[in-house]
């Protein structure tokens, strides 16, 4: 079983991730199953239907308006990274957060790498699936990089000029 | 000068511990080469031609005379005695040591400095007018807006992996010498019929391979809501920017094919959601951060223009220095001064660390202890009694600081190019030389009067050759250095991109070039015309006549 960083504590994985050539015949009732955004668009009702748990996952291209009046369906919202530097899920995040008010976990999937969990955890992201090559417990290190921030952020609505003393 | 809190500081000395952990588990191979360049670039580390070269933000321009002595040993410890003055004010260090790069970083967190977001697809130093808070055609002082640009835009969570860099300066005066108009967000500080503060917009301008002037898409932005615009502008342009060609990914091109039009709106609407939200600043952190921008202790001194006259009569030398070199201040009997780092034979921006402890002394006798660089590549002492200029200019002329030429054809832009830099198609250093070494003659180079002539080693454009009057472009061809000429390019509040002139030349033709172009104008202005007003008044064909005739 996979292991992931979940709420800054290393954790076996419950979830499984159906890549996206992934079809709804012989999908498992009762495994909890992050599936991806065209298979949800063709089949929101059968996948609400089942037993087990149910998540989604957006490509870099993706957009979380596809998906933000129907948060409330998904236990999991995992955001990929096709190249760390591939910024475009950090606004993904933040806009789940602040702007759509979304509460269960937001995961970070794909290149995954210990020197950007800080920043992923600011805009919203509680889960990290670290790439298979890397060990997660290092890369927890990443999430102690700064103590100081200056910006609003999903974290800390407040910007540091509002928490100077 | 801002001064850092705790908070500062603690970032800062928390980067350094961060980037000695990154760069030791790249050497112990835990990280891959593809891995920490991006972080590298994020702390403005270049692995170079010959060795890494070190870019350290120096924040709109701003330098403490203390900060100026750790550039000085920085130089003489890591480097081979030299720094580098960068057309984003930033500096640079073209000898460094990788491994030392985490101890020089911990030397700069010392003095308040760092290198945080000088490279990579981030927002990078936010520059502004070298005179600011001094000059005369000053409306607000653009400082403290930057410095709260600063302070937002470090280690934003949202946008430290942008399709790609993102630059923004400030404009507070009549006359716009940061060139906002070729930034991916240029800010230009107004004030509306009522008195209040805000903010003219442009977004898009740039120049590197699309060389484009910005558009301005709100004409008054009021101040409590920048940062929460801004933020809007770098989301819209994060979730949209291109990223399937790096040559198609900075913001101008976004802006093109959006129009301005739709991109305004596109802001506009993604805008409604954040403003008036927490980011708002307000009027306690904006007094704040001002306190740190507050006039020094001017005395109370009248003009010195007849003991100025009767120097200049005395000392045709200094008279000249005068005309090109001082600027005038907005507080009576001071004046600014710039020092020239164009003498011909060094590098354009190139300062040693003996100057650059000079220059210190300089500032703490002279200058209330501070420094400014200036895009230009020069260095400025902006409170100077105009009772000390005769002084000051005997000091910098034994220091070689005192060529006055800025403003003029030898004040030349220009970026280290193919001697140092492992992106150039041709070197610059030599032709700039060449140019100056042609142009020695002090009275023929004040006859031509202002003329920007500004050098790219390639497309990347860091020599700014698109908005020189008359700017020059290194090109590959068939594996040989060339140089494409364009005319006519501007960075004033009248922006314009320069045209080419047509076929590139050999390095070798370089100073006869410039000399014919040169030639057309001494022939076609009017009395007084500047360089760039008799080429937009005649075109550029009859250039291309001169220069080319030779070839037919």
């Amino acid at each position: 079983m996979q292991r992931i960083i979940k709420n800054d504590q290393v954790v076996d994985d419950r979830w499984h991730l159906l890549d996206k050539e992934a079809t709804l015949e012989g999908l498992p009732n009762s495994d909890n199953l992050i599936v991806p955004l065209a298979l949800w668009r063709e089949h929101a009702h059968a996948l609400k239907a089942r037993d087990g748990g149910l998540g989604v996952w957006l490509d870099a291209d993706e957009a979380v308006e596809e998906i933000s009046d129907q948060l409330d369906a998904f236990q999991v919202v995992a955001l990929n990274f096709p190249a760390f530097t591939d910024g475009r899920h950090y606004s993904s995040a933040r806009l789940l957060r602040e702007r759509y008010g979304y509460r269960g976990e937001i995961r970070a999937i794909g290149d995954v790498l210990r020197d950007q969990l800080f920043f992923m955890r600011r805009c919203g992201f509680d889960a990290y699936a670290i790439r298979a090559d890397r060990d997660p417990h290092d890369a927890l290190e990443g999430l102690k990089d700064f103590s100081v921030t200056y910006q609003a952020a999903s974290d800390d609505p407040r910007p540091l000029f509002r928490r100077r003393q | 000068m801002y001064v850092y809190d705790q908070y500062d500081q603690h970032i800062i000395e928390e980067r350094v511990r961060q980037f000695r952990d990154q760069t030791r588990r790249y050497l112990a191979g835990e990280l891959k080469e593809d891995e920490f360049r991006p972080l590298r670039l994020q702390n403005g580390l270049y692995i170079q031609r010959y060795a890494p070269m070190l870019r350290i933000a120096v924040p709109y321009g701003l330098l403490s005379s203390t900060q100026v002595r750790t550039l000085a040993h920085i130089a003489r410890h890591y480097d081979k005695g030299y720094a580098h003055i960068s057309t984003r004010t930033n500096v640079q260090f073209n000898w460094p040591e990788l491994e030392d790069v985490p101890d020089i970083l911990a030397e700069l967190a010392g003095v308040q400095m760092h290198a945080i977001q000088t490279s990579g697809n981030c927002i990078r130093n936010t520059t502004t007018d070298q005179f600011a808070g001094v000059a005369r055609d000053e409306l607000v002082d653009p400082r403290p807006w930057c410095e709260i640009i600063r302070q937002w835009s470090t280690f934003h969570p949202e946008f430290a992996f942008l399709p790609r860099k993102f630059k923004i300066a400030v404009n507070g005066a009549a006359r716009d010498r940061a060139a906002i108009e070729v930034h991916d967000i240029g800010l230009e500080a107004v004030r509306n019929a009522a008195g209040e503060l805000g903010f003219r917009v442009s977004v898009g301008g740039g120049l590197g391979r699309t060389p484009i002037v910005g558009s301005f898409i709100n004409e008054f932005l009021p101040w409590q809501h920048l940062l929460s615009y801004l933020d809007a502008i770098l989301r819209v342009y994060n979730r949209y920017g291109r990223r399937d060609n790096k040559f198609k990914a900075r913001i101008k091109i976004l802006v093109k094919a959006l129009t301005p039009e739709v991109f305004a709106e596109r802001v506009h609407a993604e805008w409604q959601h954040l403003k008036d939200g927490p980011t708002t600043l307000t009027e306690e952190e904006v007094a704040r951060v001002s306190r740190f921008f507050v006039d020094p202790a001017y005395r109370a001194l009248e003009d010195q223009d007849e003991l100025l006259a009767r120097q200049d009569a005395e000392n045709p030398g200094f008279a000249r220095w005068r005309a090109r070199n001082v600027t005038a201040h907005k507080k009576p009997g001071y004046a600014a001064v710039t020092l020239s780092l164009k003498k011909t034979g060094v590098a354009p921006g190139d300062v040693s660390d003996k100057q650059l402890d000079a220059i210190a002394e300089l500032a703490d006798r002279y200058s209330f202890g501070e420094v400014r660089n200036s895009h230009e590549q020069n260095m400025i002492l902006a409170d100077v009694e105009q009772s000390q200029l005769h002084a000051l200019w005997l000091e910098l002329r034994e220091l070689g600081l005192a060529t006055p030429n800025i403003g003029l054809l030898t004040d030349i832009i220009a970026c280290p190019g193919g001697d140092y830099c492992s992106l150039a198609n041709a070197k610059s250093i030599p032709v700039a030389e060449a140019i100056q070494r042609r142009f020695d003659d002090l009275d023929y180079l004040f006859d031509l009067g202002e003329l920007d002539l500004n050098i790219s080693g390639c497309m990347n454009a860091c020599g700014h050759h698109h908005i020189g009057h008359i700017g020059i472009l290194g090109v590959d061809k068939k594996g040989a250095e060339f140089y494409q000429v364009s005319l006519g390019g501007s960075s004033g509040r009248d922006a314009s991109l320069g045209q080419i002139l047509g076929p590139s030349f050999a390095q070798d033709d370089m100073p006869d070039v410039i000399e014919k172009i040169v030639g057309v104008y001494l022939a076609q202005r009017t009395e007084d015309e500047r360089f760039i007003d008799t080429f937009r008044r005649i075109g550029i064909d009859p250039f291309k006549e001169r220069v080319y005739a030779a070839h037919h």
